[in-house]
């Protein structure tokens, strides 16, 4: 059963990503089908079942609490689309 | 008998020797990119002068006398989702075009430490999303073995480099077959280790409770080799396990006595392409006669896979690729009203179809009022998934099994069906919910000339025997010997 348009579009605003008209249309078959196909897990009873997150179920793994040099700055800011040598830019986040 | 004929581990011979050098060697390597890869395209970027320097800077100690790694002079190809400083990165994606990363993968790091020389990125579906590299922006790269058919994905060049003999060795990554898939599609050898055999630091990340790094080689010998290079503790990635490394490269050659081998009958069930079926069902009597027993074991939930697979991984990436913000790196849209559409419009334009289809998918499983009903049920179906293994793994060894369900499609057939796409990971993908190692090895070709490929998993942290137990088959068949006319 094809995905609403509606909750295409919602989900999308969610995700941040801004899809074409054509591409809410194909999502909303294409996701319809694939929820189709993984609705064959509510066969299966897992009421007893405890959720697994990992295959190696390890806690705190913890390190030494010691200073480490990070990356320098200038390396960091290289890769951005825009920077001042400083800082990362971004549009104004605030009116005024 | 040219260079590129013999594998890693008898050109590390050569190199230890001294009958041949590194710097002939990667230029055997390059020249021969420069003959193939116009046709397979399966390299996004060589920096053959880089390369050449790292092999004479190895020559060079060499002949000084210096004490040399695992992996002296030895050729490597990377998969374009490890970070390598200095070379650009791209998960062969739009998103990451031109981003050339500050630090190297930990993988990468070993691969240096143990002197190899590495030679190029290779293409691979988008964020290791596709089974086909039909998903790369950078184009599709084609089964050496068939230039019209698809070398399986998304590890997609690392394979098909190692199948045309441009590189003798490359490293992928598997989050649900993504190195096994491939090599048995290309009919060469390929190993996801258990997950936390070696550090994810520096894999661009798509679902980190399944991504993996493993190796691909001519031969099963290779293969033990270079895992052994970049396995290990790496304090950098909390799910990287403080377990020694055990010498894989040592002991591979050493048969196994009293194996027990599982099959599955869920495994020959339909769906699965009768040629197929039989050479994986051959290799199992070539097992028999080399001593193993054989029994049947039940893997009661792996029709369940593919949907807890695609639930998970989807949830985990739409988490993961948040990151793609155009901030901090990557695309960045160049027209936009407010931050909130810089974000919407740089990610629509930066990443592709199939990326979307998941982000989407995961964030839909992920979203308010689905959560239990998506997410968690797939967690708890995980569970029961790795059940069926430990029960499988208290009465056998390893389990054997086909790779793929069929052997390499057309490029074309299934990019319009994601549905079709995904179910070319069946017998792949139980590995990774499960955390276990897996190796696919040639095992028999098509009557049209496509290579078959046997899987074999085994328990956690078991590589060493499943390393062995894939050697002692090598040595009683030849596939592995065979490639293609280019």
């Amino acid at each position: 059963m094809a995905l609403p348009l509606d909750t295409v579009k919602k989900v999308a605003g969610l995700a941040r990503l801004q899809l074409t008209a054509e591409e809410i249309e194909t999502f909303s078959t294409q996701l319809g089908g694939i929820l189709d196909y993984v609705a064959m897990l509510d066969e299966l009873d897992t009421s007893a079942v405890e959720p697994m997150v990992h295959a190696i179920e390890l806690t705190n793994v913890l390190r030494d609490d010691v200073l480490v040099p990070s990356l320098p700055r200038v390396e960091g800011l290289k890769n951005a689309p825009k920077q001042d040598g400083r800082y990362f830019l971004v549009p104004a986040i605030l009116e005024g | 008998m040219g260079l590129s004929d013999l594998s890693a581990r008898e050109l590390l011979d050569q190199l230890r020797a001294g009958s041949v050098s590194s710097r002939e060697v990667t230029q055997a390597c390059l020249d021969a990119i420069t003959e193939q890869d116009a046709a397979i395209h399966a390299f996004l970027h060589v920096d053959a002068a880089d390369a050449l320097r790292q092999a004479a800077a190895i020559d060079d100690r060499r002949a000084n006398g210096d004490k040399l790694g695992l992996l002296a002079g030895l050729p490597v190809a990377l998969k374009d989702v490890l970070c390598q400083q200095g070379q650009p990165s791209t998960c062969a994606s739009k998103m990451l075009s031109g981003f050339v990363p500050p630090y190297d993968a930990h993988a990468v790091t070993k691969l240096k430490q143990a002197d190899a020389v590495l030679l190029g990125r290779t293409n691979m579906d988008e964020f290791a999303m596709g089974s086909s590299s039909e998903n790369s922006a950078f184009g599709v790269t084609r089964n050496p073995w068939d230039l019209s058919r698809i070398p399986g994905g998304s590890s997609s060049g690392s394979a098909a480099a190692v199948a045309a003999r441009m590189t003798p060795v490359s490293l992928g990554s598997d989050t649900g077959g993504s190195i096994r898939q491939p090599a048995g599609l290309c009919g060469i050898v390929g190993m996801k280790p258990t997950y936390g055999r070696v550090s994810r630091y520096g894999l661009i990340a798509y679902a980190s409770s399944l991504d993996q790094i493993g190796p691909f080689g001519t031969d099963v010998r290779s293969v033990a080799t270079v895992l052994e290079a970049i396995s290990g503790h790496d304090p950098r990635d909390s799910t990287s396990v403080n377990k020694p490394v055990p010498e894989y490269s040592k002991t591979v050659d050493q048969p196994l006595t009293g194996l027990k081998i599982g099959i599955v009958p869920e495994h020959f069930a339909a769906g699965l392409d009768a040629e197929v079926a039989a050479a994986v069902k051959s290799a199992i009597e070539v097992y028999r006669g080399l001593g193993a027993e054989v029994r049947e074991v039940a893997l009661p939930h792996a029709k369940y896979c593919i949907a807890t697979y695609y639930l998970i991984a989807c949830s985990e990436a739409s988490s993961n690729l948040s990151r793609y913000d155009g901030v901090h790196y990557g695309h960045r849209a160049a027209s936009f009203q407010n931050l909130n559409e810089m974000y919407a419009a740089s990610r629509g334009e930066g990443f592709g179809a199939e990326v979307k289809r998941r982000i989407m998918l995961g964030t839909y499983a992920l979203s308010t009022g689905y959560y239990d009903q998506y997410y968690v049920k797939a967690l708890k179906v995980r569970r029961l998934i790795r059940q069926d293994f430990d029960t499988a793994f208290q009465q056998v060894d390893v389990i054997a099994g086909p790779v793929t369900p069929t052997a390499a499609f057309p490029i074309g057939e299934k990019a319009n069906d994601p549905l079709a796409m995904y179910l070319s990971d069946i017998y792949t993908i139980s590995a990774n919910l499960a955390g276990l190692p897996g190796i696919a090895l040639p095992c028999g070709f098509t009557t049209s000339g496509l290579p078959i490929g046997m899987q074999l998993q085994g328990r956690p942290f078991d590589e060493e025997r499943i390393l062995r137990a894939a050697r002692m088959y090598e040595q009683a068949t030849d596939w592995h010997t065979r490639r293609p006319n280019l």
